[in-house]
């Protein structure tokens, strides 16, 4: 069965017709061309799809494209404004917060909406009610949907500190 | 994967009736667990009647003083929202235990409720299992079974349901309403899940068709006080070995109320009315909660990877009511 979609994919509108077993994240890759959201586990545990969603981050993994026509999509390579990188971005780069990169377009989106979250005080099971300032076991609780095999998490939690300032 | 259509849901009648006339329909919320299910092999649907959109997004007061929570309420909206947090700190609590954050961005409140278990033999299709395939044998119970139930098991199956969500609305009394093709009901969250028995592949009292609109949680004084403690092989983005939710009254050191539900220990969230009939009147002590605990874990029987899950649930629910009660001190 085929279903037309049409999604904004970093800034253009993009129509497609996808199978409707089409994931999102297959739609964006193997349709669209769209490389910047990886695939890894494609089970919903490593993260490296994760995208912003009309605005949220999100995996795309486990969610169909054919739910999604309308939507906005951005993705870490939409983020950046002309030459000037997202403020996330250059943290990574700032802070060495990568090894392979694998997982880091998947990662910096997250560190984006996570950022945009807590910014509108949504709490934590760090926090529990209200939350506090965003201190290392806050970024490590709220990027623990992100995994990074080459261990980068240091450098990924400095970045997202210097992100926060 | 098998090919399926896929339509959009207007309406909730509309959305009911689809699936109710179609043996091998699915509504679809999120997705995160049924489309992991769909590439797995597990769930074979060839339909899915997608409801994430229907108009079940809102979290609003109740005139009696108790809210109401749409089922496509996402996790992570309901866990932020003001009123939730204040007034069932639980709730809050049980749902960023779970899962990740990307993942509460999709998963919504029906979806959390109806998640399948995590049992790795349900999910792996090379291997027997009663849930997924009624008659095929149990390969947990000579198998891994360190996450699996304690308590109301059967010779059939032996899985734990995983939603924390679930385990904080079995202590908080809540309502679920569920819109079938001809009515209405509503069921206590405690009926809805049920026990194995020898029908493992049904986790739910749910019908085929039947559809969780809401779910009212009442408004119960004691939950201003509650708390949700998850025990897990790791500190984040991992399933319960053992959960606890919790709210208690304690008034000059007798408990004179107490609201207590396990989770990891059953095929259903485990409401512990044994438990709380001790606690009730009691002094508010370590040793009381601890004979509470023993009280309602004495029925179980653990299996060879998971003969510290009685001891566990203990030291979790006697480190939530500490906590509790301290701050009632």
């Amino acid at each position: 069965m085929d279903a037309e979609i049409t999604l904004r994919v970093d800034g253009t509108e993009r129509t497609v017709v996808v199978d409707t077993r089409t994931t999102l994240l297959d739609a964006l890759r193997e349709r669209l061309g769209v490389m910047s959201p990886k695939k890894g586990c494609d089970h919903g545990q490593c993260g490296s799809c994760t995208v912003l969603l009309d605005g949220r981050r999100v995996i795309t993994c486990l969610t169909l494209a054919a739910a999604h026509d309308g939507a906005d999509v951005t993705t870490a390579a939409g983020l950046a404004d002309g030459a000037a990188l997202h403020p996330v971005q250059q943290a990574f780069l700032d802070q060495d917060a990568f090894q392979c990169g694998y997982c880091t377009p998947g990662q910096i989106c997250s560190a984006v909406g996570m950022l945009d979250e807590a910014g509108r005080g949504w709490p934590s099971a760090v926090t529990g009610g209200e939350p506090g300032p965003l201190d290392d076991a806050e970024i490590r609780e709220r990027m623990s949907g992100n995994l990074c095999r080459c261990g980068a998490y240091a450098g990924i939690v400095r970045a997202i500190e210097q992100a926060a300032r | 994967m098998i090919p399926f259509d896929y339509r959009r849901a207007d309406d909730v009648l509309g959305a009911v009736t689809l699936v109710h006339e179609h043996e091998n329909a699915a509504f679809l919320g999120g997705g995160t667990n049924l489309v992991d299910h769909l590439k797995l092999g597990v769930a074979n649907p060839d339909l899915l009647v997608d409801v994430s959109r229907l108009p079940l997004d809102h979290v609003e007061p109740l005139p009696d003083g108790g809210v109401r929570i749409g089922a496509a309420v996402r996790n992570s909206d309901l866990a932020a929202h003001p009123l939730v947090r204040r007034r069932y700190p639980v709730l809050s609590q049980a749902l960023l235990s779970g899962a990740s954050g990307q993942i509460r961005n999709l998963a919504t409140t029906a979806g959390n409720l109806l998640q399948r278990t995590r049992c790795v033999y349900f999910t792996d299709v090379t291997t027997p299992c009663n849930k997924r395939e009624p008659g095929s044998g149990c390969a947990a119970l000579a198998g891994y079974n360190r996450y699996h139930a304690v308590l109301g098991a059967s010779p059939h199956c032996v899985a734990v349901h995983p939603s924390d969500l679930a385990v904080a609305l079995v202590a908080l009394d809540a309502v679920i309403h569920v819109q079938g093709p001809d009515s209405a009901r509503t069921i206590r969250a405690e009926d809805l899940h049920r026990l194995p028995g020898d029908e493992p592949d049904r986790d739910t009292v749910l019908a085929h068709g039947e559809l969780i609109t809401a779910v009212d949680v009442p408004d119960l004084p004691i939950t201003a006080r509650s708390r949700y403690r998850k025990v897990r092989d790791r500190a984040s983005y991992a399933f319960a070995l053992v959960s606890v939710a919790a709210a208690v009254d304690v008034e000059d050191g007798t408990v004179r109320d107490a609201r207590v539900a396990f989770g990891g220990l059953a095929h259903k969230p485990w409401r512990a009315h044994r438990a709380e009939e001790v606690l009730r009147g009691a002094p508010a002590t370590d040793d009381t909660v601890r004979q509470a605990a023993e009280a309602e874990l004495a029925a179980a029987t653990p299996l060879p990877d998971n003969a510290f899950k009685p001891r566990m649930a203990t030291g979790a629910l006697v480190a939530t009511l500490r906590e509790l009660t301290r701050e009632q001190a």
